[in-house]
C-alpha cells in the first residue's frame, strides 16, 4: 500500500486532478457564447474594410447603402468621433514612446489593408453586407511601408505623416563590462534571427453585443474578453458614461491567449453604434476579418553576439532586437511589451554578468501587434538557446553539458538576471536532470547516429526557459494604465450551506473556475460540487485584473484562498457560539463542523446557515453573523513570480522535401504549487502546440503592397492534431513563498520554449549537411533553401 | 460573411435540372455536395440568383459495372470511394487517393462529379481521371456525350462541360490484374491541398512497364499528365536510371506557376522527388 499523503485528507483538492465543472456543459453544446446572445430589437453591424495598406479617404458615397431596406445606420469616422474620445497606446514607463491617437473609425486616412473604414448597422448581418457592396469610397493611395527593415531606413516615407519618424520606441540595457568580456573571450558566436508574424486564431472569434439604454443611461456590453473590468473602465471613460452605469459581461469564451484583452476599433465602434441607435448591436468578426483585424504578434529581427570562455562558460551577450508593430501601438497595454520582454528575457536562465541590449520598435502599414501567449518569451528563448547550441558546437560540448555548466545553480537563490529581473527560487539544474531522464537522452543520441548511417536525419533539441507570471503593478500600473494587478472575491455561505464565490479572475476555457472551486472547497472543508464560482460580470464580482500574464492561479487563487479562510473563521465563530466552544477547537470537514482534535462531527454548516439567516433570534444578543466576506489580494514581495523549465524535442527532417516530422516532445516545468495537475498538463500541452505552430506552420505573409496573402484558415496553417507529437510532461514544484498558496503561472510555459526547441532540433538534424536555419517558421522552402536543393 | 440571398430549386431529373439552369442563364449554379460552392457563396465570391439542387436526381447515384467500364454516378460521395467494394476492385486508384481529399466531414458530402466538374487543379480526383484514362459523361441541351479526361480539362476551372451542362457520371476502364497503381502527395498537414501530388497507373508484363499514365496535381492551371516522364519509364523495367530519366523529363512536362509560398523551382523539385519515390514503389510491385 502506498503511504497516505496530504491528498488523502478529506476535501483536499489542492494538488488533485479533478475534472472542470464546466467541461461537460461546454462539450454538450450548452455553452453560452456572445454569438449565442439574441436580445430583443438587436441589430447587426458589418464593416467596410480598406483594400489599401495606406491611403487617403478622398470621398465617401453611402447614399445607396443608407437607402437599402433593413439598414438602420451607416456611420463614418466623424459620426463616432462626436461621441467617443480618442485613445493613445502609450504608457509612461516606456520613456519616449509615441503613437498616434486612435478613433473607432478613421477620419481621413487608412493605415493598413483590412482596417475598418465605415460601419453599417442593419436588421441582419447579411443585409448589412449587402449594404457594404453599395458603398463607394475613393481612395488616394499613399506609399505603404510594409517591411520591418524598410520602415527603419532613414528617408523612408512615414507611416504617420504627423510623426517625426517611424520609430515608436527605443530602449537600451547595459549591465557594463560587455566590451571587456568580448575582448577577453575565447570564442564569439554571432547570429541573426528572424521571427515571422503570427496571430492567435482562437476557436471563438472576437464577438460583442453592446446594448445602450438611453432612458437609464446604462450601457451593457456582452463581450468576449479576458478583462471585463478593463473594458468597463474604457467604455466609461471614452464614452463618458459613469462607471457604475457600465456593465461588461464576459460569458463563455472560446479561447483568448491575449487576443481578447486589447481595444479593437470595431468593438469600440459597436458601443458607439448602440449609443447612436439606442438599440443592441452585435458584431462577430468572421474568420477573414479576424486575420486582418485581430492583433498579430512576434515579427522580430534579432542580431545576437555571445562571448564564451575556452571551457564554454558564457561571459556576455550583446543583442539588438528590431520589431515592427503595425501603424499604431495597441491600447491600453501598448505594442512594445513584447520587445521589452525579449531584451529582458534573453539569457535569463544563465549565470553571467555582462549584458547589453538595444530595442527598436517601428511602425509599418500592417495591423497592430500586441500581447499574445508567452509575450516575447519564444523569441528570447529561441535566440538564447540557439546561441547556446552554437556555442556548444563551437567548442564540442554536448547541449546538456553546456547548459549544466551555465544555468544559474539551484542553490544560488535569491538572485537576479543581468537585466534586473529578480528570481526568488528556480530549479534549472533539477529540471535539466529530469529532462535527460524522461527523454532517455543517451538512447536517443544512439538511435540518431545509427539512423544517420541509413540516410534518416533526426535531430534532438533542448531549450531552457524562464516565464514571467503573477505580475505586480510594476507591469502596467506604474505606466499609468488602469489595469489592476489585484483581484477581489466575494464569498458567501448560502442558506442551504453551500458556497458561492464571485471572483474577478475570468475563464476562457483554461479551467480558472475549476481551480477556484478547488481552492475554496479545500480551504473551507467542503465537497467541490458545493462550491459555485461566478466570474466575468462587472455587476457581480469585485474589481480585479482578471486573467492574463499567467496570474489566474497565483493571484486569483490566493485571493480565493484568503477569502475562504476568512469565511471559515466567520462560520466557526457562529458555530462556537451555538456549540458553546472556542472557535479554535472546531474545524470544518465535508460541510460539517467537527471537533478539531477528534474530528467528531458536531453540526452541519447548513444548520449554521439556517440559524444565521432565519433564526438569528436564537443567537446571543449582539451577534451579527457575517456569512458573506470580500477579500482583495495584490501581489507583494517579488514584482513577478518567475517560473522555469526545460523542453526537449525529437524531429525528423526529410532532406529531399524539406518536410519536418515532430516525433516527440518533452517538458519539465516548475510552476510552484500545482493546484490541478491535469489542468496544468493541458495548459502546458496547449501551449506547446501553439509554440509548435509558430515553429513550423504559422506566418502572416504579406505582399509588397501590404496585402495579407494568407488570411484564411485554408492558407494560414494552424497546428492540427495529426501533425502533433506526443508531449511528455514532468513537474518540479518550487512554491513561491510570497503567498500562502505558493502557486505561480503555467499557461505560457509551453509556448515559451517549444519553437526554440524545434529550431535547435532541426539544426541538429541538418548538422551533417553543414546547413543551418535561424528563422521561424521553419517551412519546407526554408529547409530546402538551406540545403541548396532548388 | 454571409451569402447574398438566393433562391433554391430542387431537381428530380437531369432534364429538370438542365431546364432550370437554362431558364436562369448565368445566374444559376448546380449544387452537389456544396463543399466548394457553399464556401464560395459565404465569401461572396459567387452570388448566383438560384441554386439548383441535384442531390435528389436518382440517376446520378450509384456505382455499377457496365461491361469493361465502371460507371460512377456523379453524386457518389468522396467517402464512398473508401467504402464501395466495386471501387476498391475496379478503380483502386480512386480509393488510394480518397484519404487525402480533405477531412471526413467534407468527404461525407463532397461528390466525385462536383470535384471533376469544378476541376480545381489542386484536387486529387480530377488528376486521377487522367491517370485512369476515364471518360466523363456530360448531359447538355443537345443530349449526352462522353469526353475523355485528356480532353476534358481545358484551363483553370474550365472544362469540356459548358456552364449549364451537367456531369452525370464518370466511366473508368475496369482495373485489370496486370495493372499497378501508386499515389502520394506532399501536403503540409493531413487533409490540406497538396504542394504537389501524383497518381499513376501502369500496365505491366513480366516485370516490364508496358504502358503508364502519370498525372500530377497542384502543378499548374489544370491537372497535368507527365507524358515525357511516362515515355521515359515505358517499355522497360523500372530502375534507378529510368527513374532519373523520368525525373529529368518532368522539366518539359510541368511548368509550375509563380506563388508566394512555393517558388516554381521548388515545386518542380518536389514533383521530381515525389515522382522518384512513387516510381520506386511501383518498381517493387511491377
Ligand atoms: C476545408 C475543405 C478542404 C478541402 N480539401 C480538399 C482537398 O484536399 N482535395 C480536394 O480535392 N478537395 C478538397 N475540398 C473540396 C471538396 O472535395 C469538394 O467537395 C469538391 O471539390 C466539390 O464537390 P462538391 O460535390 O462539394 O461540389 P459543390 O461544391 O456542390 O459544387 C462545386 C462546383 O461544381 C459544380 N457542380 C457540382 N456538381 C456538378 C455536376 N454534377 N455537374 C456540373 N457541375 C457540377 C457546382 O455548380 C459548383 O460550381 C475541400 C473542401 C473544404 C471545405
Amino acid at each position: 500500500m502506498t503511504p497516505l499523503t496530504s491528498l488523502d485528507r478529506p476535501n483536499s483538492y489542492i494538488g488533485r486532478s479533478v475534472p472542470r465543472p464546466n467541461a461537460k456543459r461546454l462539450l454538450a453544446g450548452r455553452g453560452r457564447y456572445v454569438t449565442d446572445i439574441r436580445l430583443p430589437r438587436m441589430l447587426h453591424a458589418a464593416f467596410l474594410r480598406s483594400p489599401y495598406a495606406h491611403a487617403r479617404i478622398a470621398r465617401v458615397d453611402v447614399d445607396a447603402a443608407r437607402a437599402l431596406a433593413g439598414v438602420h445606420l451607416v456611420a463614418t469616422g466623424a459620426d463616432l468621433a462626436k461621441i467617443c474620445t480618442p485613445w493613445t497606446g502609450t504608457l509612461d514607463h516606456f520613456k519616449g514612446m509615441t503613437s498616434e491617437p486612435q478613433l473607432p473609425l478613421p477620419l481621413d486616412r487608412v493605415v493598413w489593408a483590412g482596417q475598418a473604414v465605415l460601419a453599417v448597422v442593419a436588421e441582419s448581418r447579411a443585409i448589412a453586407e449587402d449594404a457594404l457592396e453599395l458603398i463607394s469610397v475613393d481612395y488616394e493611395e499613399l506609399p505603404a511601408i510594409v517591411d520591418l527593415d524598410a520602415a527603419r531606413e532613414p528617408g523612408t516615407p512615414r507611416v504617420n505623416p504627423a510623426g517625426s519618424s517611424n520609430i515608436c520606441f527605443r530602449a537600451q540595457l547595459d549591465s557594463g563590462g560587455v566590451d571587456e568580456a568580448f575582448a577577453s573571450a575565447a570564442h564569439i558566436i554571432e547570429e541573426e534571427f528572424s521571427f515571422g508574424r503570427h496571430t492567435p486564431v482562437t476557436l471563438e472569434p472576437r464577438a460583442i453585443v453592446a446594448d445602450y439604454d438611453p432612458d437609464g443611461g446604462m450601457l451593457t456590453v456582452h463581450h468576449a474578453t479576458q478583462t471585463p473590468y478593463q473594458f468597463q473602465d474604457l467604455y466609461s471613460r471614452h464614452y463618458r458614461i459613469p462607471e457604475a452605469r457600465v456593465r461588461v459581461i464576459a460569458p463563455d469564451i472560446g479561447g483568448s491567449f491575449g487576443l481578447k484583452l486589447h481595444v479593437y476599433h470595431e468593438d469600440m465602434a459597436v458601443v458607439g453604434l448602440s449609443i447612436l441607435l439606442g438599440r443592441p448591436v452585435k458584431f462577430v468578426a468572421d474568420r477573414l476579418e479576424s486575420f486582418v483585424s485581430d492583433i498579430h504578434a512576434r515579427d522580430h529581427h534579432v542580431r545576437a553576439r555571445m562571448a564564451i570562455d575556452a571551457d564554454g562558460r558564457i561571459l556576455a551577450m550583446d543583442v539588438h532586437d528590431a520589431t515592427a508593430i503595425g501603424a499604431f501601438s495597441t491600447y491600453p497595454r501598448t505594442s512594445v511589451v513584447e520587445g521589452n520582454q525579449v531584451i529582458r528575457l534573453i539569457g535569463a536562465p544563465y549565470d553571467f554578468k555582462s549584458y547589453r541590449a538595444a530595442l527598436e520598435v517601428v511602425f509599418q502599414n500592417k495591423v497592430q501587434t500586441s500581447q499574445y501567449r508567452a509575450v516575447g518569451h519564444p523569441i528570447a528563448c529561441a535566440v538564447t538557446e540557439r546561441m547556446v547550441d552554437l556555442a556548444a558546437a563551437r567548442i564540442g560540448l554536448d547541449p546538456f553539458a553546456i547548459r549544466a555548466k551555465n544555468v544559474i545553480p539551484d542553490d544560488a537563490y535569491p538572485t537576479a538576471s543581468p537585466t534586473g529581473y529578480r528570481f526568488e527560487s528556480l530549479s534549472h539544474q533539477v529540471c535539466l536532470q529530469r529532462l535527460r531522464e524522461i527523454m532517455d537522452y543517451d538512447a536517443l543520441r544512439a538511435e540518431q547516429s545509427e539512423l544517420r548511417q541509413r540516410g534518416i536525419h533526426r535531430g534532438i533539441g533542448i531549450a531552457t526557459f524562464v516565464e514571467i507570471t503573477n505580475p505586480s503593478p510594476a507591469f502596467y500600473g506604474v505606466g499609468g494604465a488602469r489595469i489592476s494587478s489585484q483581484d477581489g472575491a466575494t464569498i458567501s455561505l448560502t442558506p442551504s450551506g453551500e458556497v458561492r464565490c464571485a471572483i474577478s479572475v475570468t475563464e476562457q476555457g483554461q479551467g480558472t473556475e475549476a481551480i477556484i472551486s478547488q481552492i475554496v472547497a479545500d480551504q473551507l472543508g467542503l465537497a467541490q460540487e458545493h462550491v459555485k464560482v461566478i466570474t466575468g460580470d462587472t455587476e457581480v464580482t469585485p474589481h480585479g485584473g482578471a486573467t492574463w500574464a499567467c496570474r489566474g492561479a497565483g493571484i486569483g487563487g490566493e485571493t480565493a484562498l484568503q477569502a475562504a479562510r476568512k469565511l471559515k473563521a466567520n462560520i466557526l465563530e457562529i458555530a462556537a457560539l451555538v456549540l458553546q466552544e472556542q472557535p479554535a477547537a472546531l474545524n470544518i470537514i465535508d460541510g460539517e463542523v467537527v471537533n478539531a482534535a477528534t474530528r467528531q462531527p458536531r453540526l452541519a454548516i447548513a444548520e449554521i446557515a439556517r440559524i444565521a439567516y432565519f433564526r438569528s433570534d436564537t443567537l446571543p444578543p449582539g451577534t451579527q453573523a457575517q456569512l458573506t466576506v470580500s477579500h482583495h489580494f495584490a501581489p507583494q514581495g517579488y514584482p513577478f513570480a518567475f517560473t522555469n523549465g526545460i523542453q526537449g524535442c525529437y524531429v525528423e527532417v526529410d532532406a529531399d522535401t524539406g518536410f519536418i516530422k515532430l516525433l516527440k516532445h518533452f517538458v519539465v516545468e516548475d510552476c510552484g504549487r500545482i493546484i490541478n495537475p491535469m489542468l496544468v498538463d493541458e495548459q502546458v500541452r496547449g501551449g506547446v502546440v501553439q509554440g509548435l505552430g509558430a515553429a513550423l506552420f504559422e506566418e502572416c505573409r504579406y505582399g509588397e503592397t501590404g496585402q495579407l496573402l494568407n488570411g484564411s484558415l485554408a492558407d494560414y496553417l494552424v497546428p492540427m492534431a495529426m501533425e502533433m507529437p506526443d508531449i511528455v510532461i514532468a513537474h518540479v514544484e518550487t512554491p513561491t513563498a510570497d503567498t500562502a498558496l505558493g502557486a505561480k503561472g503555467c499557461g505560457e510555459a509551453g509556448t515559451a520554449a517549444a519553437s526554440a526547441c524545434v529550431l535547435n532540433a532541426v539544426n541538429d538534424a541538418l548538422a551533417p549537411f553543414c546547413a543551418s536555419i535561424n528563422a521561424v517558421p521553419i517551412t519546407p522552402a526554408r529547409v530546402l533553401e538551406a540545403l541548396g536543393r532548388f | 460573411m454571409k451569402a447574398r440571398a438566393f433562391s433554391y430549386r430542387r431537381a428530380y431529373t437531369v432534364d429538370e435540372a438542365l431546364d432550370a439552369h437554362a431558364s436562369n442563364g448565368d445566374d444559376a449554379r448546380f449544387i452537389a455536395g456544396g463543399q466548394s460552392l457553399v464556401p464560395a457563396l459565404a465569401l461572396r465570391l459567387q452570388a448566383p440568383r438560384i441554386l439548383i439542387d441535384i442531390n435528389h436526381i436518382e440517376e446520378l447515384r450509384g456505382v455499377t459495372r457496365e461491361g469493361e467500364w465502371l460507371r460512377i454516378g456523379a453524386l457518389t460521395r468522396h467517402c464512398e470511394m473508401l467504402t464501395e467494394p466495386l471501387i476498391a476492385e475496379f478503380a483502386p486508384l480512386l480509393r488510394a487517393a480518397a484519404p487525402f481529399v480533405a477531412h471526413p466531414a467534407i468527404r461525407n458530402r463532397g461528390t466525385l462529379g462536383g470535384s471533376v466538374a469544378l476541376a480545381d487543379p489542386a484536387s486529387e480526383f480530377p488528376a486521377m481521371m487522367l491517370a485512369l484514362d476515364a471518360e466523363i459523361e456530360i448531359a447538355g441541351a443537345s443530349g449526352r456525350r462522353r469526353v475523355r479526361a485528356d480532353e476534358f480539362f481545358i484551363d483553370l476551372f474550365e472544362t469540356a462541360a459548358a456552364p449549364g451542362e451537367l456531369v452525370t457520371a464518370i466511366f473508368v476502364p475496369r482495373f485489370r490484374c496486370n495493372q499497378r497503381i501508386c499515389f502520394d502527395e506532399l501536403a503540409r498537414r493531413r487533409g490540406d491541398y497538396a504542394l504537389v501530388g501524383c497518381g499513376m497507373q501502369a500496365t505491366c508484363k513480366d516485370g516490364l512497364i508496358e504502358g503508364i499514365r502519370i498525372a500530377f496535381f497542384s502543378v499548374g492551371n489544370v491537372p497535368t499528365r507527365a507524358r515525357s516522364a511516362e515515355a521515359a519509364v515505358s517499355g522497360g523495367r523500372i530502375d534507378a536510371e529510368r527513374i532519373a530519366a523520368a525525373q529529368a523529363a518532368l522539366d518539359s512536362d510541368l511548368a509550375p506557376p509563380e506563388s508566394d509560398e512555393v517558388p516554381p523551382a521548388m515545386r518542380l523539385h518536389l514533383a521530381r522527388v515525389l515522382l522518384g519515390r512513387l516510381l520506386g514503389r511501383l518498381g517493387e510491385v511491377a
